[in-house]
């Protein structure tokens, strides 16, 4: 297979009824990029404010990108706790929505909570780290590490675990 | 490097770059490997890195397959530290740049001290007091070869079994199948062999071989070609993905129809269309009807044992409709008429027998065998695999299956064929089997009999049926050998081969031996184990299924002091030659030479080239009379693509090889015409029939996509072990909730043969009373609860038991870190 199918952007674009369209971001704010330390072991992710908790409804994604302009991620309030989860009731959550196998963007099926790529047919499930419950990756989704602050109810992404897709890092 | 693996080395523009056909599946995807000093990097511009592309800026989809699981640091032996990526090659017309979930980790499971492979085996291993002592080979060969001699010497080789592999890929190779095999039948003489899957040295295709057809009759490229796609007991998705991937799935979405055009014009030619004929509604299905849309997919979902009701219903009905095809029938076939007056069944009765509506039935033949709109006969393939080999009768259903393949002229058509999906890759090249039957290995060790087990890249306490009295039994035995070693306290090798002697010679011990890449679960019961190799760490050929030879090539050492196969059969052939030299009996000596080589490439020579050549004993050979045309420096030209066997020629600097056989219509049998057999429905087999009545659920099973076999790797990879922690048992929601039982909790299964233990995964496609369980698993072995019924050729039937279910309770880590989300795509 050399190019995506049609009909996949057609599905990824909310073109299937059990695919939800994935909405714009709350609000956006310019990502910070905190200096080089020297002897850092990690990369220096920005820190970028995606959305206040409050703002989330249960089971509706919202898309951001991070850490850059060419990364689509999106993050979802699952309604219940799950690993990983951040915020007042531990639910939300947020990944890259490139497929780690060869990059096609997978779509939220808000009916099963599952994130499924329609190139390769790979499922991952964002209540479970976005582990790979079936198909061909050799990695779960990359998860974006996010921070809820309480006093202002607001939810920052700070990092990513796992290798985004197409990238030789995380930062280009 | 940060822990988190987000970022990967790219390799230099100078990285060394070999080819590796991946070891796991038939499919054997071509990968490239670059290899290159740790301390140097490739850059981020297209003429900085080795993949020459431009890691600036964000890749789009498909670009590339390049994940952290694809990339370790390995050491070889000088001590010098590289690193790997092993990718999949775009030009490969195999899988054609796409990577499995199996093969995009091949650097991940390469050995380091602390990744995947730390528990391989790195030396020989004998098991002395209570401990595993690492040795030399010396000293585990005195022993191994000592033992041997003393059997072979006082009571002849019949009693030294060996359960052996018979394949490429892994731990298999043209040249490892040989070199076993010749030590095996050529110098040790004994039949008391089985294979790696079953419990006798045979086919898995004898009824198709007998009929003139061999098992692997097509090209991948015509899943691209046909009209409809039969697949029959195979899930392929999961268990031959990249074929399903990159030839199946383009044809099922229309993107084949203008190729299909230009091969065959004048004919009527769509999307391709599939049958499913399963009993399980499989992943394989929800994909396909992803694919190609829900009209176009077809599921014969037919009660468990009856596809020999099916085929012959179908046969009845395609000849009531003059669909048969009389001039092939008659010119190229023989015994048509006998068999379909065996075989006969009506639709009614079929239905009654199957579960399947006479209306679908109907639909299924009009799909694969009535004439296209353009009065052509459909191209129709018939890919089979695990559900018919492990089914109700092997030999009956393959016979029934190829009878309708024939009448309707499905074989040596471009776009049709009647093939096996395959389980590993094939590699088989060995002298004949030394024996005129075919022997239940397993009931003989059960019996009693055999003195010395080797398992050689086998493990039948995951595997075998009827696992659990197999499993107690060599338990037992093995013990009383464990015990008369420890007795021999400070003794030499000689006083400790008298002692194993005696107890397998009085006392009913068996002396256990495990060659293999880990110690697997068999380290339980053995008491010398062999560190063996993989491919990449030795150059190694094998085939896939469409019979493409490749070559590939050793970038590194393996660890410690572990072998190849060959060479380790070798070094045993060689050790007991140099026994009975001193012994001055030559006669003996004899039978263990031809064994002086120093490479892989040496025993390939031994073996593979010389079938079929002037002066040569026989050989049994996939690459046939011709293989003498294939050498390594000709097949490492031909990279990834490499031959499809037989060689026809080498002209020009390239092998040139056979696309489909039998387009000429000439059987493999003495007369060339085909060779219909009779194949009348028996219903089930009595034992499996009584487990059935006292127990409610079959147990259907088999392998999953994210696993390789036996986990042999997988079982310290992470991200397999995360997912599948333990055997997972597909039940269906309602009659979870009757047994109380939820997604993550652990479960006894349990008839009149054993008992096991699986994770209960909640599945609404699973129908009432039956399930599906994770073959192999060392967490919850399946082969617990398979009965011992074989069919006329010893092939088992796995995919039929019944059982009783019952909860044991819950594993909270399992429930925290395991998705119970259906496996199956759905809209």
């Amino acid at each position: 297979m050399t190019s995506i199918p049609r009909r996949v952007f057609l599905k990824v674009g909310g073109g299937v009824a059990a695919s939800v369209a994935i909405g714009v971001p709350e609000f956006t704010q310019a990502a910070i990029s905190p200096p080089v330390i020297e002897g850092r072991v990690n990369l220096p992710y920005p820190m970028k404010a995606i959305t206040n908790a409050q703002k989330l409804q249960v089971n509706i994604p919202v898309l951001f990108f991070y850490p850059d302009a060419a990364s689509p991620c999106a993050l979802i309030k699952m309604g219940a706790p799950v690993p990983g989860g951040v915020g007042p009731e531990r639910d939300i959550v947020a990944y890259s929505t490139l497929c780690t196998h060869m990059g096609c963007p997978v779509a939220y099926d808000a009916g099963q909570k599952l994130f499924k790529c329609p190139c390769h047919f790979s499922i991952f499930d964002p209540e479970n780290i976005g582990q790979m419950v079936s198909g061909q990756a050799t990695e779960n989704l990359p998860s974006i590490v996010l921070e809820y602050t309480p006093q202002d109810d607001s939810v920052r992404a700070v990092a990513v675990e796992g290798l985004i897709y197409g990238r030789q890092s995380n930062l280009l | 490097m940060a822990t988190n693996k987000d970022r990967v080395a790219l390799p230099p523009p100078g990285a060394q770059k070999t080819n590796l056909t991946c070891h796991f599946c038939i499919v054997g995807c071509g990968y490239h490997v670059y290899k290159w000093p740790e301390n140097q990097e490739g850059g981020r511009a297209p003429d900085e890195n080795a993949l020459g592309l431009d890691f600036r800026k964000q890749l789009p989809p498909l670009a590339v397959i390049m994940t952290p699981a694809m990339q370790n640091t390995i050491i070889d032996k000088d001590g010098r530290r590289y690193n790997v990526m092993i990718v999949p090659d775009k030009l490969c017309d195999v899988n054609k740049g796409l990577s499995s979930t199996r093969g995009g980790q091949l650097a991940k499971v390469m050995y380091t001290a602390d990744g995947v492979g730390k528990d391989r085996l790195r030396s020989p291993r004998i098991y002395m007091a209570d401990q595993w002592l690492d040795t030399s080979w010396d000293d585990a060969l005195a022993l191994y070869a000592g033992v041997t001699k003393k059997i072979l010497d006082n009571d002849g080789p019949a009693e030294l079994a060996f359960d052996c592999f018979d394949h490429g890929g892994a731990g298999g190779g043209f040249e490892n199948t040989w070199g076993t095999g010749k030590l095996m039948f050529t110098a040790l003489k004994t039949p008391l062999v089985r294979i790696h899957n079953r419990p006798a040295y045979n086919s898995e295709c004898h009824a198709t071989r007998e009929m003139g057809i061999g098992e692997l009759n097509n090209s991948y490229e015509d899943a691209e070609l046909a009209d409809v796609i039969v697949a029959i007991g195979c899930n392929s998705y999961e268990t031959q993905t990249n074929y399903f991937l990159a030839h199946w799935v383009p044809n099922l979405q229309g993107q084949t129809v203008d190729k299909r055009k230009r091969r065959f014009p004048g004919e009527t030619v769509a999307p391709a269309k599939v049958i499913f004929v399963d009993p399980r509604r499989t992943p394989t299905i929800a994909v396909a009807e992803q694919a190609a849309g829900k009209d176009n997919v077809l599921h014969l979902d037919i009660e468990p044992g009856t596809d020999i009701a099916l085929f012959n219903g179908l046969l009845t009905y395609v000849v009531e409709q003059e669909w048969h095809d009389k001039q092939f029938i008659s010119a190229h076939t023989k015994g048509f008429d006998q068999a379909l007056q065996a075989n006969r069944l009506s639709l009614e009765e079929t239905s009654r027998i199957t579960g399947v509506p006479v209306d679908k039935l109907k639909l299924a033949a009009e799909w694969a065998y009535k004439p296209k709109a353009s009065g052509h006969r459909p191209h129709t393939m018939h890919a089979y695999e695990k559900g018919i080999i492990w089914g109700n009768d092997n030999y009956l259903i393959q016979s029934a299956l190829v009878d309708l393949v024939l009448a309707t002229n499905n074989v040596g058509r471009r776009g049709t064929g009647v093939v096996r999906m395959g389980g590993h890759q094939e590699g088989y090249t060995r002298p004949p089997y030394p024996g005129t039957t075919k022997i239940y290995v397993d009931q003989e060790i059960i019996n009693g009999k055999g003195m010395m087990y080797t398992a050689w890249g086998a493990n039948p306490f995951q595997t075998t049926l009827n696992a659990e009295q197999h499993r107690t039994v060599i338990l037992k035995r093995a013990n009383i050998v464990r015990e008369a070693m420890a007795n021999v306290r400070g003794g030499s090798t000689a006083q400790r081969v008298d002692a194993i002697y005696d107890a397998v010679k009085n006392k009913g011990g068996l002396f256990l031996v495990n060659i293999n890449l880990y110690p697997t679960k068999l380290a339980e019961a053995a008491h010398v184990m062999l560190p063996a190799a993989h491919p990449g760490e030795v150059n190694l050929t094998s085939m896939n299924g469409e019979r493409r030879m490749r070559l590939s090539q050793k970038f590194t050492d393996p660890p410690g002091s572990a072998k190849a196969d060959c060479l380790i059969a070798a070094a045993i052939a060689n050790t007991l030659r140099q026994m009975y030299t001193v012994e001055g009996k030559h006669d003996m000596a004899a039978r263990f030479t031809g064994f002086d080589w120093k490479t892989e490439e040496d025993a390939f020579n031994d073996g593979f080239r010389m079938a079929g050549q002037p002066g040569a004993d026989p050989i049994d050979s996939q690459g046939g009379t011709t293989g003498n045309l294939v050498t390594y420096e000709r097949l490492q030209a031909m990279g990834n693509n490499g031959v499809q066997l037989p060689a026809k020629e080498y002209r020009d600097g390239k092998l040139i090889g056979t696309e489909m056989l039998y387009t000429d219509y000439k059987f493999d049998t003495p007369d060339g015409k085909a060779e219909f057999k009779p194949a009348t429905w028996p219903g089930l087999p009595k034992p499996v029939a009584e487990q059935k009545e006292k127990h409610p659920f079959w147990i259907n099973n088999g392998r999953i996509n994210e696993v390789w076999q036996t986990l042999y790797h997988d079982q310290y990879n992470s991200f397999v072990q995360r997912r599948v922690p333990m055997a997972y048992l597909e039940i269906n929601p309602d009659d979870a909730l009757a047994l109380t039982i939820a997604s993550g909790d652990v479960v006894e299964v349990f008839n009149d043969y054993g008992s096991s233990f699986a994770l209960a995964y909640l599945e609404p496609d699973i129908k009432r009373n039956q399930t599906f369980m994770q073959f192999g698993h060392f967490n919850g072995v399946m082969g617990d609860l398979t009965t011992p019924w074989t069919d006329r050729n010893v092939v088992p039937y796995y995919k039929g038991t019944w059982a009783s279910i019952r909860r044991i309770g819950t594993v909270e880590a399992f429930k925290e870190t395991i998705s119970f989300k259906s496996r199956r795509f759905k809209t």
